[in-house]
């Protein structure tokens, strides 16, 4: 983690880019550095149609709910979701195939930040919005309740879910038990899960996402998929960084 | 308590807003309910600087043999004032403290009562013992200097609900839950005053961060077959009927079958955060926010409701 942090620094601080940086409109002094660490190889708008709706005030630290909806941008590549003064900013990376440009899923705040998403378009630009939130602080370096209780370990691994057919989507809601510890509770290394992927059965590819630090214990996550056969059973795999393997079937 | 030094710190930076409230005065007004029963009415607010965390009702009952008190408020500084107030109605002595349940507007003024029995439900001294010392940081971070001196202090006396007579008051200790897992509700029976606590909220959107639905649905079930002639919620101005708690009824089945809908149809926090809120409640202050603030506390059991084992 330490090492990660000095990277970082090292890699602000030599950060000069060859173009001038649209003004922030959420007016952080980190916003510049964010662009450096997640955005630097496309050039950024602000554009208003990437929506982020989150409460302005983060009654539980610990689980922060943010809905992103990119849908008025129609087909887009990756989705980056970051949160400027958390200290690790980085929340999770979304790369719909077949799926709507959406995405809902709760996250730890440590103080009041700009969340923002940005989306890649395929004109290569990322499209930014979002919102701050304000919050008492402490989402971050809280031990998880897992933790606490001893009793994590039970349920790793184990997926809670299930899979609604509307009109313009799939929807797929899941909770998925795990610790989800970010590494900056003494004692206690980060371990997390990395990566999750979504397919039909019949191996159609859906989207993936790689997930960070940030997000919630006992991760809950909505996605809307657009299989072409909309009475797909779909299929969930991904792991953590500790190697653990996780999958799961979500039927209509 | 880095976090209130820090705090100390950013509010001498901010002088001008300190100046404002300088004298850290509440301004605490008893007003007569009943006979031998005042109140002191807080703001239909959240905790602000500007309001010092005078959001919430405490009162007290004037016995032959002393006064009992109801509540201690957000603060040391409230509780102090509080018996300043209170001398100026009796010079009676202070019998006892009954504390309502264990939320931080509602006990932080304890300091104020040293030496006198402070009594709650076991379950609210619990709570207090686990939680006070998290909930003072926060008033601290929300409220700023008009908490300066507050420390948590656990109730010294464990009550059990019956009926105690206090110089000359028949006075019924209730206990019930739903909104915490120990609500205290005090029914005076010699003058008909029914002191809730924050089992009703009256025009003022209720709060749920340790609230059980069905458990609080019961419980103000229970309280209506009570013969109250004023009833004094914890939080907005007293009611004279039972519409007050028809009131915090509806709006309690509103939320549970609208989570329910909600998590059936597979919303989203967020998505069930932006629903329309109907009409009928749009008379209670911060509506939109404790909406809000209910999702994050009381959505998760809906949604772990219609999941199903997936792997």
């Amino acid at each position: 983690m330490l090492k990660k942090l000095l990277f970082l620094l090292l890699f602000f601080s030599a950060s000069a880019f060859s173009y001038d940086l649209p003004k922030d409109p959420l007016a952080s002094v980190q916003w510049d550095d964010m662009y450096a660490a997640f955005l630097k190889e496309h050039p950024a708008v602000f554009d208003e149609k990437v929506i982020v709706h989150a409460p302005v005030f983060a009654e539980d630290p610990m689980n922060v709910p943010i809905t992103v909806d990119a849908s008025q941008l129609g087909e887009v590549k990756e989705i980056i979701i970051f949160a400027d003064f958390n200290p690790i900013p980085l929340i999770a990376k979304y790369y719909p195939v077949k799926a709507k440009p959406t995405l809902s899923f709760r996250f730890k705040i440590q103080q009041a930040s700009p969340v923002r998403a940005a989306v890649l378009t395929d004109d290569g630009v990322w499209h930014v919005g979002g919102m701050w939130v304000n919050s008492a602080g402490g989402g971050c370096t809280v031990a998880s309740t897992g933790r606490l209780v001893g009793d994590w370990a039970d349920y790793l691994g184990e997926v809670y879910g299930k899979e609604w057919v509307n009109e313009d989507a799939n929807r797929v809601r899941f909770l998925i038990h795990h610790p989800m510890d970010t590494g900056l509770v003494p004692g206690i290394p980060a371990f997390y899960i990395e990566e999750l992927e979504f397919e039909t059965e019949a191996g159609e590819e859906l989207a993936s996402i790689k997930l960070y630090e940030p997000i919630n214990e006992n991760p809950v996550l909505t996605f809307d998929f657009t299989p072409d056969n909309k009475k797909s059973t779909i299929l969930m795999s991904g792991a953590d960084n500790n190697g653990n393997e996780f999958e799961a079937r979500f039927k209509p | 308590m880095m976090l209130r030094v820090i705090n100390a710190l950013l509010i001498s930076l901010c002088l001008p807003l300190a100046t404002l409230a300088a004298e850290f005065d509440y301004q605490l007004n008893p007003v007569k309910v009943v006979k031998d029963t005042y109140i002191f009415e807080g703001k239909t607010e959240d905790f602000t600087f500007g309001n010092g965390g005078n959001i919430v009702n405490t009162g007290f009952i004037v016995t032959s043999n002393g006064v009992v008190v109801i509540d201690t408020g957000p603060s040391l500084r409230y509780g102090e004032q509080m018996r300043k107030a209170i001398s100026n109605v009796t010079k009676k002595p202070i019998l006892r403290v009954y504390l309502t349940h264990h939320h931080p507007d509602h006990f932080l003024g304890n300091q104020a009562f040293k030496g006198i029995p402070i009594y709650a439900l076991g379950e609210t001294i619990t709570s207090i013992n686990n939680e006070g010392a998290g909930f003072t940081d926060n008033l601290y971070l929300m409220v700023g200097d008009w908490m300066r001196g507050t420390d948590s202090i656990a109730p010294t006396k464990t009550v059990e609900p019956g009926v105690v007579n206090l110089g000359g008051h028949k006075i019924e200790i209730l206990g019930f839950s739903g909104h915490t897992v120990g609500d205290l509700a005090i029914f005076d029976h010699t003058t008909g005053a029914l002191f809730s606590g924050d089992l009703i909220f009256h025009k003022r959107t209720l709060t749920t961060p340790h609230a059980n639905i069905s458990l609080w649905l019961e419980t103000i079930a229970a309280l209506k077959k009570k013969p109250f002639k004023v009833l004094i919620p914890g939080h907005g101005p007293k009611s004279l009927d039972k519409q007050a708690m028809d009131d915090v009824s509806d709006y309690l089945r509103w939320i549970d079958v609208t989570f329910k809908k909600a998590s059936e149809d597979g919303l989203s926090m967020t998505e069930l955060m932006a629903q329309p809120i109907p009409k009928q409640f749009s008379g209670n202050a911060l509506l939109k926010e404790e909406f809000s603030r209910s999702v994050t506390h009381l959505y998760a059991k809906y949604e772990q409701a219609v999941f199903k084992r997936a792997n």
